[in-house]
């Protein structure tokens, strides 16, 4: 009879910070720009050229961890770690072993198997290395320093999660409340957001961890969740076949749904850290936390709160619209604009994420501005054009965020209100429908939804609904 | 008139003067150089072109009163290991034999915006890692006093350039004495500042939290005035300290009375030559001649100065030489298969004995299992011997003593022992491990005929305090110029 096994699951999350320029120079972090344009000599290691730290990195740094729950160090300083490698022009990296920002933290997460918070090890501050790209072509190895030195902060959670299920939704809540901070945009695709999972399997009811295994490459929550699935399954595999796990760092291959050795443990390269010396410690007094967590921003609970409160708005739509930063954004801005909290709400929640699905977008894909979105939901809301329409303009909205209001007044699209235009409409469409018409007489009201129909399709959807209603029941009775 | 015997604030004020204009200043250094280097070999590169257009340039600006400093127009060497723009910067290493930094550092720029202009780049030991500038791999500099002797390193290249009267005055950067040993070995006047008194940018580093860039001149008096232009808060250098005061000028005054000097008794025991020990107690005598309050006292912890030192230094500079690898600038191995053979192979060609020594040594300290014994220790060593300085300046505005326990000696005398040679730095090492700031300052010759260096050390951003002991000082004595000088 087989065992039964107990997942012990810890990760450490790579986060690409939100500043305008890099942690130790004053280059750009903007993505994109030819090779090695944002570069000076402190990013490419020239020689002579010293790092001077971004105090937004610490403030973001300090801004996570204070809504991780984590302890901030007073007094944090930066550590270098040394290893060979081209897309690292010192040859070390800056960053924190010894004395991290931020320690001891958590958060909640809350899964079918219900609530439990999941610890935060630590918090350390670091530089990003450039890009190696390998021309098979002409073989040879091409270096870009653009994205060396771009600020990241690495999250080490403790070894508290049990399932996929649970890193998912840790992760899920780590982005959101990163996100809310306006920290980093977290894009898995992009690189913006890495996680790494440590991976070792124990008997249920057993006190000591088993052996772990580090699995890297890891760009998408599904192949994360893919990922732990298939290294429980293989550690579980070995374990039953009286083999032993090795601690080792392997690579998930997701196309294949496999993962392969990158290096073990005894080749694991001593980094041979030491204290920057080329930085000062930072010292953080009780002034300045104070100050950064003044200025932390409302997080999801409050919003969510205020949605209900301020807006009116139902538990469910405030729960979504503030699921995702996007979201929440879009639709305050909005309101701010045309003031319609409910409809505003409606067009996101339905709407919205219908294309987003449609398309298959995530939510940060939104391109459409508030201005255009709070434009339809006014011109909607006061009758300019119908619901049909409006549906219509605004998937042009979302697709090339055109502006709806001369869209319609360029294409004609406002709702035709003159009686005589839509009477004719109405008689045409009685005379065109005389089964529909007995129907209708003989009790059944129905019949009268189909002739609506008609006459909106005649009128290219224009027509001004209530106006036709009348106007059919008019006439039928008439008849 | 002798331009190159003149000092930097005597060969300014007759440029101001227009006594003598800049091109002719800069001339006569280039000419005194180039003359003397088949001999002597302090430089590295000399830069007649661009150092001719510069003087133009100084020339220009002074007569449109754009520039008021006593250095305007003054031909100054630069150490190889200070990055200047489109000048090859080699820190007399293999490794670098080709390379053209992008920028120049913070020190050096603040000299040309004073009008310095620079005639080229001194030799020294390799990446500043040696005593007596043996180590450069573009052949070792000669002492001018006599030419079988080395100069000192790993600045010796800038000493030997002053004191052959190649070049006005020069700059050194100073790690465990670096600037004051070779000075001492070549009778000029060196300074080393405060810990972040000089910006750090542009200094290719060898150990980052002891390295410190400073003047190398004839006199304290010019030594004063580079300082001046020298120092200041610098942005791009984190370690680098906002001082209230940087008028170091304003302590050149021939008045000592009632100053404490104190004599560490560890400074005068075994393994000092006698003729060095003689000339530093009679200059202490003079001091006290004019008034000053001398005494012995006992630092200790002397003896742990060495083995910390050589353990950060060597750890920071296996990590800052690391970006020397073949792959972005410099010496490329020609065959290799594969990066880390060409890691490898580009290293161990482009580094010499001693550097490769320290990188291994560096290496090893900072290794998993050996952190804490070594690494950490060294650390704790430093504080302690912070404590025993600070406990010193508690009762002393300076300390007095040798600069080297000997004088310069026979070229290739000292490599094939390097512990001897890592024990010559036994008293300016302490200094660099406490920050402080020290000077050194011809006091007379041993019965070779060898310049013989005292040391004043200060606390903490006491500089001035030096400054006026070594003033009061040098009017006691006449500056010898060397033999070499005169050729």
């Amino acid at each position: 009879m087989s065992k039964i096994y107990e997942t012990v699951i810890g990760l450490e999350v790579h986060v690409e910070l939100a500043t305008k320029t890099k942690i130790f120079c004053s280059c750009s972090t903007a993505f994109g720009g030819a090779p090695n344009t944002h570069t000076c000599p402190v990013c490419t290691g020239m020689p002579g050229a010293l790092p001077v730290l971004n105090r937004q990195v610490v403030e973001y740094a300090m801004a996570v961890g204070i809504a991780t729950n984590c302890k901030i160090t007073q007094y944090c300083k930066f550590d270098r770690k040394n290893y060979f490698y081209p897309d690292n022009p010192q040859n070390y990296q800056i960053s924190q072993l010894y004395l991290p920002i931020c320690r001891d933290g958590g958060i909640e997460i809350e899964t079918a198997a219900g609530k439990k918070t999941v610890g935060i090890h630590e918090i350390h501050m670091e530089e990003d290395a450039g890009k190696l790209v390998h021309d098979e072509w002409e073989d040879v190895s091409i270096v870009d320093y653009n994205r060396s030195g771009v600020p990241l902060i690495e999250i080490v959670s403790e070894p508290d999660m049990r399932s996929a299920e649970e890193v998912i939704a840790y992760l899920e809540k780590l982005r959101l409340i990163i996100q809310y901070l306006g920290a980093s945009d977290c894009k898995l695709n992009e690189g913006s957001m890495r996680a790494d999972v440590n991976l070792s399997v124990r008997e249920a009811g057993a006190k000591e961890f088993g052996t772990r295994t580090e699995m890297k490459n890891l760009n998408s929550f599904k192949a994360i969740a893919r990922a732990v699935e298939g290294e429980r399954a293989r550690q579980i595999e070995l374990l039953e076949e009286g083999k032993k796990i090795i601690q080792e760092t392997r690579r998930w291959d997701d196309n294949k749904e496999t993962s392969h050795t990158m290096r073990s443990k005894e080749d694991a390269k001593d980094y041979r850290y030491f204290p920057e010396p080329d930085l000062v410690p930072v010292v953080i007094n009780d002034e300045w936390i104070a100050e950064v967590r003044s200025r932390q921003p409302e997080m999801r609970q409050e919003k969510m709160a205020r949605y209900q409160t301020q807006y009116g708005l139902p538990a469910y739509d405030a729960g979504i619209l503030t699921g995702d930063k996007t979201f929440a954004d879009l639709f305050e801005a909005a309101v701010e604009i045309c003031g319609k909290p409910k409809k505003v709400s409606n067009w996101i929640m339905v709407e919205t994420i219908r294309l987003l699905k449609e398309n298959g977008m995530s939510p940060d894909q939104i391109q459409f501005s508030p201005e255009n979105l709070a434009k339809i939901v006014r011109l909607s809301d006061e009758g300019t054009v119908t619901n049909t329409v409006a549906k219509e303009v605004f998937e042009l909205v979302f697709l090339k965020d055109i502006d709806p209001e001369a869209y319609i007044k360029e294409h004609g699209l406002s709702t035709v209100s003159d009686e005589g235009a839509l009477r004719a409409a109405v008689e045409q469409v009685i005379r065109e429908n005389p089964q529909s018409v007995e129907d209708y007489h003989n009790g059944k009201e129905k019949a009268i939804g189909f002739l609506v129909g008609q006459t909106m399709r005649a009128m290219k959807g224009k027509a001004n609904p209530a106006m036709v209603n009348q106007l059919l029941r008019e006439l039928l009775q008439a008849i | 008139m002798n331009l190159m015997s003149m000092t930097a604030i005597e060969l300014g004020s007759k440029i101001k003067k227009r006594e003598v204009s800049v091109t002719e200043a800069v001339t006569a250094a280039l000419d005194a150089a180039e003359r003397k280097e088949p001999q002597l070999n302090s430089f590295v590169t000399i830069d007649r072109e661009g150092a001719l257009k510069h003087a133009q340039d100084v020339q220009k600006r002074l007569d449109e009163g754009q520039i008021d400093s006593p250095l305007a127009g003054v031909p100054v060497a630069v150490k190889d290991n200070l990055c200047t723009e489109g000048l090859l910067t080699t820190c007399s290493s293999k490794i670098l034999y080709n390379f053209i930094p992008t920028y120049t550092a913070q020190a050096v720029l603040q000299l040309q915006q004073a009008g310095a202009v620079v005639i080229g780049k001194t030799n020294m030991d390799e990446f500043a890692m040696g005593s007596t500038t043996e180590t450069s791999a573009f052949g070792e500099t000669k002492n001018p006093w006599n030419l079988s002797h080395v100069p000192g390193g790993s600045s010796g290249g800038s000493c030997a350039a002053v004191a052959a009267g190649e070049c006005t005055y020069a700059l050194g950067s100073d790690t465990g004495g670096s600037i004051r040993q070779p000075s001492s070995f070549c009778g000029v006047t060196g300074f080393k500042p405060t810990y972040g008194t000089v910006s750090r940018y542009g200094l290719i580093a060898y150990g980052s939290s002891l390295d410190a860039i400073g003047p190398v001149a004839k006199d304290i008096s010019d030594c004063a005035a580079i300082l001046e232009a020298i120092a200041s808060y610098d942005i791009k250098d984190s370690t680098s300290v906002r001082r209230e005061d940087y008028k170091f000028t304003s302590a050149l005054i021939d008045d000592v009375k009632g100053m404490k000097i104190g004599i560490p008794r560890d400074y005068l025991g075994e393994g000092l030559d006698d003729d060095v020990k003689n000339a530093v107690l009679k200059a202490a005598k003079r001091l006290k001649e004019k008034g000053a309050v001398v005494e012995e006292f006992d630092l200790s912890l002397v003896e742990y100065a060495i083995p910390a030192y050589y353990v950060v230094a060597c750890a920071e500079a296996s990590s800052n030489l690391a970006r020397f690898d073949g792959v972005k600038y410099g010496y490329r191995t020609k065959e290799y298969e594969g990066l880390h053979n060409m890691y490898k192979r580009s290293r161990s060609e482009g580094f010499g004995a001693e550097v490769k020594r320290r990188i291994m040594l560096g290496s090893f300290v900072l290794s998993s299992g050996y952190y804490d014994a070594y690494y950490l220790k060294a650390l704790r060593t430093k504080a302690l011997i912070k404590q025993a300085f600070d406990r010193a300046f508690e009762k002393y505005d300076v300390i007095l003593g040798p600069t080297a326990p000997a004088t310069a000696p026979k070229l290739g005398e000292s490599l094939s022992d390097p512990i001897k040679m890592y024990l010559g730095d036994i008293y300016t090492i302490s200094v660099n491990l406490a920050g402080l700031p020290a000077a050194t300052l011809p006091c007379g010759k041993d019965r070779a005929g060898l310049p013989i260096g005292l040391q004043l050390i200060g606390d903490c951003f006491q500089e001035k305090k030096i400054i006026r002991a070594a003033y009061a000082f040098e009017q006691t004595r006449n500056y010898e110029y060397s033999p070499f000088a005169e050729v």
